[in-house]
């Protein structure tokens, strides 16, 4: 719902486009400690993740490697192959620093996966709705309302019972949800962008229609979308925990973060705080951080507040 | 004006009409409901009866047909659990969300305008920027963890609370209301408030930009020039401006609040409409599924159709617009 | 101004009215909600456990269901190869001050027979049996052969009134709702139907003219649903409810420490087990080690069925995953039940062992397997599926671990393949035996599967042997007790020892738990009845 307030934000005021040179935005965006404190903490998140193989202790979703016999260990305890769980195990026997390490990359792949596919169609409807108009936009557009109109966690819910578990069906089922935002975001953008000199010279210059929308329409629309993007992906991980709580979504030998907390959960009346825990901060302190920078974005890329 | 409004209609009747084939067809790919109803012990003759009382030996089309042509008539079938008028079922249980939606939505109010219109009127201030990173916190903390937390704080360790369900009901204008009670109010006061934190910090930034907005405008500089009391200047003017987009925003996210109670009240066990979703998906008693998803889709098409006319009404080109296209 | 000073009167009325619960109340928090309380509606675990409270059963078992004992009947015996004679006691009344006499027995056994509408009937127990009244207090039941199970049979069937004052007159024609909402909901139990709110609570009271065997420890028994397990333990340890059912092991260990809970478990009558396809030469689930299909199927092989169950660290389990909450399996029931073998037990852990018996399989090399099953049917059902997947894996036999909600799996399970197979080659899954015998597990999922015969209804491995299958349909039609208990304990010698029909696992073992000063007396059967709850000094 940060989103429909950020579609909201942007449709009213419709976005002027960037004309800020790129040394000016990263003077302002740095401006906002929180947000660059933020930004750096993604860039560390991302790069634990992507290099997880090489840095985890143990691979977590070796199934021949994990134990029951190591389950529930407190943290700092031996594992039976000698390595110390510095964080405690789960209730498999995992080692809750290796299944943070990948549940991450999970977690964060499945955001990050599911925002770009989601973008994709959206930029492509979006585009196409704006720059064709008439009948085509006014279907597209009820498309999305309709789609919008349904909050995401019961269209994922549905769409999830229906598909079953699995990464690719949860991006599936992400996708469906956000495409529509990105959708309407751009679509908004770009009828402004379209009645602006430069595009009406690129068509009195005889360029074809490819060539203005993805060459010169589309830059001019990036900045909105990297706010709603960024938006879009901490709200995909943090939907993707709730259905994961709610028993969809990953399956439970590889597990997200949300999944880890929710395996967590019914070990903390029982004082392991730790298996659902630290995977909880973990959680909460990307998607803090995602929303930190995407926060900045927004007052520093929406013009009217620059006064 | 009642060609555009027949013409929403019937556009709205149809996405009605393939909301519920969608929906229908989505539910029906899923599982056996006979296997999760029959008793270990039933032989398969048993089974095939069961079957055969729940019309599942039809295919799906004919199935589709005997929902639609019932639904037409305003049955949207039985429970295959209960038995009984799924419909029913599902209406029995919305007051408990309803009161749970607009409690948690009053909490949003009260607490998020002040916030924001404070840390909208002054910017740079300490007390201002906690507030939003605070808000940012609100919105980044996935709403079942925030749940499970507050039940271990306020029931288990501190004992102030109790942990799950809902308080005594009382009948008050015919409705079955629990929170004037305060056995129903501390019942009602942790899934309330874990519901409201979304809708919290979102009417926070909404205050906020709007008092930010506001206070550039010139008749609030005017109102300065002419001497009136700051006080007078925020509870009047700037509140008067920034109350009809908070409101119509919360008014179109209300659906969004009764949606998002499917997870709150699976975790504080509260006896509404989204728990028997949930319960229902887990017992695939698909009638109830089914005529859950309807109530919400056209519970949605009767929000957009009344917005559209709305629209349509103080703006004839959004009219004009349409018949055109 | 004013309305709020009422409102606010009024909440201060409310808080007085609802003060302390009286000492002779109950609340319960119980993870499952009956669906009906039309007696005949669904034979399903909570409704039996919550119907029992208002309606008799001619007889029932104890807690541990070692023994019987009659509720309405007070004594029964066959008196000749397919006749069974019931008497029934004299002077119980029903809740509507009405007498329970033959007529009322008869109604019942004929409504529960021909019910329709409702989900998954009693028609089991009454198949095939005759009923007649003798006098007002005897009744004869006739079965078409020798049927040695009937008193167990007559442990299912509740009796209702046959015209209960609150429907007007006969109970013929009515419905499920006539129950939901009280007016039909007229047993002769030891409590009476006050309310039933759905998804939040079902109110019992205690009837005074009950003088039958159960306890009436409470004069209101409250049951409230709260099927999530961390929230009904929070409830329980906030006070809000005086006793739980179906406490999650991993919060066991720390209630233990509690000193204002006291937990009481017991072993119930449900084994998880494991099937394994028998029955097809090429099974989808089990390929090569790097996950090719085979055309070949190493689990009709006893020998490697048997080797896989010896790879199964069933101490490990119990410890680590039930947390100590489970008793290792090694046949149907656990120690107690009629017709179990002296003999078998738990197969003992032996990686040594197992590898060196599929060598002489000629599966040396072992192959690729994915183990199948529900994640919220059976205590720790996923968790166990995963550390299964985990023993088998690092002992040269890699197995993917696939979980799924019982919604989707028991349909997949039993006939998600084509032509209404099975789709899975390995399944974990359950069973518990109402009969308190083995004889219900044997026909469902170790006879050779046969519709007609409602044979191996649940076979979902398609074991199939003709050794067992006459052995145990000798078994069914012998009434005398001990040479029955030693057919059926021949049966599973062969069809569990010999074979490895299946892999048993572990005996479920159910904790309930209350406040201090309670104790509830734990039930085989896994129910949870307000009347096994009593309070101690």
């Amino acid at each position: 719902m940060t989103t429909a307030e950020n579609n909201m934000e942007s449709e009213e005021k419709g976005y002027e486009g960037v004309q800020t040179p790129l040394r000016r935005f990263l003077s302002d965006f740095c401006e906002a400690k929180l947000a660059v404190v933020g930004f750096f903490t993604i860039l560390a998140i991302a790069l634990v993740a992507i290099m997880a193989p090489f840095i985890a202790p143990t691979d977590p979703y070796d199934l021949a490697t994990v134990s029951v016999l190591d389950s529930r260990l407190a943290p700092g305890e031996a594992m039976m192959n000698g390595t110390t769980a510095h964080l405690g195990t789960d209730g498999a026997g995992r080692d809750m620093v290796s299944a943070m390490i990948y549940g991450l990359r999970i977690s964060l792949g499945v955001g990050i996966g599911s925002g770009l596919i989601a973008m994709l169609i959206g930029i492509s409807f979006g585009l196409l709705s704006a720059y064709a108009g008439g009948k085509i936009d006014s279907i597209f557009m009820r498309i999305v309302d309709i789609q919008l109109s349904f909050p995401a966690i019961l269209v994922a819910l549905v769409l999830l019972v229906t598909l079953g578990k699995g990464v690719d069906k949860t991006i599936i089922a992400l996708v469906v949800v956000q495409w529509a935002y990105y959708a309407r975001t751009i679509r908004g953008t770009a009828l402004v962008e379209r009645r602006r000199e430069y595009i009406e010279s690129a068509v009195c210059l005889g360029l074809s229609k490819n060539r203005i929308m993805f060459r010169h329409l589309l830059p001019n629309c990036l900045a909105p979308m990297i706010v709603v993007g960024t938006m879009q992906i901490a709200h995909a991980i943090s939907l993707e925990a709730t259905l994961s709580f709610l028993g969809l979504g990953m399956p439970q030998t590889e597990p997200s973060l949300g999944r880890l907390i929710s395996n967590g959960f019914e070990y903390i009346l029982s004082g392991k705080y730790w298996i659902s825990v630290y995977p909880g901060i973990a959680l909460l302190v990307t998607i803090v951080s995602i929303n930190l920078v995407g926060d900045r974005l927004r007052d520093v890329l929406n013009p009217r507040l620059q006064k | 004006m009642s060609v555009f409004i027949i013409r929403r209609l019937m556009q709205s009747a149809l996405v009605v009409v393939i909301m519920s084939f969608i929906v229908f067809s989505g539910v029906f790919l899923v599982g056996d409901p006979v296997e999760i109803l029959v008793s270990d012990d039933a032989d398969q003759e048993e089974r095939e009866m069961m079957i055969k009382s729940m019309g599942l030996d039809k295919p799906f089309l004919v199935q589709y047909g005997i929902f639609i042509s019932k639904a037409i008539r305003g049955d949207l079938g039985d429970s295959f659990v209960f038995q009984e008028p799924a419909l029913l079922l599902i209406l029995d249980r919305m007051p408990a969300t309803m009161e749970l939606a607009v409690v948690a939505l009053l909490i949003a109010i009260v607490f998020g305008i002040p916030l924001g219109v404070w840390a909208g009127l002054k910017p740079e201030s300490l007390a201002s920027k906690s507030i939003m990173t605070g808000s940012i916190l609100g919105f980044s903390l996935p709403t079942f963890w925030v749940g499970i937390m507050m039940i271990l704080l306020f029931a288990v360790v501190l004992g102030w609370l109790p942990s799950t369900g809902r308080g005594d009901v009382q009948i008050i204008l015919g409705m079955p209301i629990s929170v004037f009670s305060w056995d129903g109010f501390s019942h009602v006061l942790m899934p309330a408030v874990n519901l409201a934190l979304f809708k919290l910090s979102m009417v926070i930034r909404l205050a906020r930009a709007g008092t930010r907005e506001v206070m550039h405008q010139d008749y609030i500089k005017f109102a300065r020039a002419k001497g009136l009391k700051e006080q007078r200047i925020i509870l009047v003017h700037v509140l008067k401006n920034i109350l009809i987009p908070v409101v119509t925003v919360l008014g179109l996210e209300f659906g969004g609040l009764v949606a998002f109670s499917v997870v709150t009240e699976t975790v504080f066990a509260w006896p509404g409409m989204g728990k028997l979703l949930i319960d229902s998906i887990g017992l695939l008693d698909r009638p109830i599924i089914v005529a859950y998803l309807m109530i919400i889709v056209f519970l949605f098409v009767l929000i957009n159709l009344l917005v559209d006319i709305c629209y349509s009404i103080l703006d004839p080109r959004v009219r004009l617009q349409d018949i055109k296209s | 101004m004013r309305t709020w000073r009422q409102i606010g009167l009024a909440a201060l009325a409310v808080t007085t009215l609802s003060g302390p619960l009286q000492a002779a109340d109950i609340v319960i928090g119980i993870r499952s909600e009956p669906s009906s309380i039309d007696p005949y509606f669904h034979n399903l675990g909570p409704n039996n456990a919550m119907l029992g409270h208002i309606f008799d059963r001619l007889n029932d078992w104890t807690p541990k269901m070692d023994k019987m004992f009659g509720r309405a009947a007070s004594s029964w015996k066959a008196i000749n190869d397919t006749t069974w004679e019931f008497k029934l006691k004299k002077g119980i009344k029903f809740h509507d001050g009405s007498d329970l006499t033959a007529d009322d027995v008869l109604f019942s056994y004929d409504r529960a027979a021909n019910y329709t509408g409702g989900n998954s009937s009693f028609r089991t127990y009454t198949k095939g049996k005759t009923l007649k009244k003798i006098d007002d207090y005897t009744i004869h039941i006739m079965t078409e052969k020798p049927y040695p199970l009937m008193p167990n049979d007559t442990t299912t069937v509740m009796i209702m009134s046959s015209e209960a004052k609150g429907t007007g007159g006969k109970n013929k024609g009515i419905s499920a709702k006539d129950f939901n909402n009280g007016t039909a909901a007229i047993g002769s139990g030891p409590y009476k139907f006050v309310e039933w709110k759905k998804g939040d609570r079902i109110v019992l009271e205690k009837f005074d003219g009950y003088k039958g065997p159960v306890a009436q420890p409470w004069d209101k028994i409250t049951f409230k649903f709260i099927k999530s397990e961390p929230a009904r333990v929070a409830a329980l340890m906030a006070g809000d409810v005086d006793a739980i059912d179906n406490v999650p092991t991993s919060d066991v260990e720390r209630l233990k420490k509690n000193p204002k809970i006291s937990l009481s478990s017991g072993v119930s009558n449900r084994v998880i087990y494991l099937h394994m396809d028998q029955f097809r030469d090429s099974s989808p689930f089990v390929t090569t080690k790097d996950g090719k299909p085979m055309n070949k199927n190493p689990l009709k092989n006893p020998k490697v069925r048997k080797a896989l169950s010896m790879m199964i660290n069933r101490k490990a389990i119990v410890e680590r995953v039930m947390e100590g909450i489970a008793i290792p399996a090694g046949q149907l029931l656990p120690e107690g039940f009629f017709g179990r073998s002296g003999k078998m037990q738990a197969e003992k852990f032996d990686p040594k062992g197992a590898k060196k018996l599929l060598k002489e399989a000629g599966w040396g090399d072992g192959f690729g397997l994915t183990i199948h099953g529900p994640n919220d049917r059976y205590i720790n059902d996923a968790k166990i599926c995963e550390a299964i997947g985990q023993m088998l894996s690092a002992q040269g036999i890699p197995t993917k671990v696939v979980t799924m909600p019982k919604n989707v799996f028991f349909k997949r399970a039993s006939k998600g393949a084509e032509g209404g197979l099975p789709e899975f080659s390995f399944v974990l899954v359950g069973w518990g035996s109402g009969t308190g015998e083995p004889s219900s597990p044997l026909k469902s999922l170790l006879a050779t599967h046969d519709k007609s015969k409602g044979m191996g209804a649940s076979n979902r491995g398609r074991h199939s042997d003709p050794r067992v299958n006459k052995v145990l349909n000798e078994a069914l039609a012998t009434v005398d007790d001990s040479k029955r208990g030693a057919l059926l304990a021949k049966a599973t010698e062969i069809a569990i020892g010999e074979n490895t029909g299946i892999i048993p696992l572990h005996y479920q073992v159910n904790t309930w738990a209350t406040r201090k000063g309670l104790k509830f007396d734990p039930r085989a059967d896994e129910r949870t009845t307000g009347y096994d709850y009593t309070p101690v000094k």
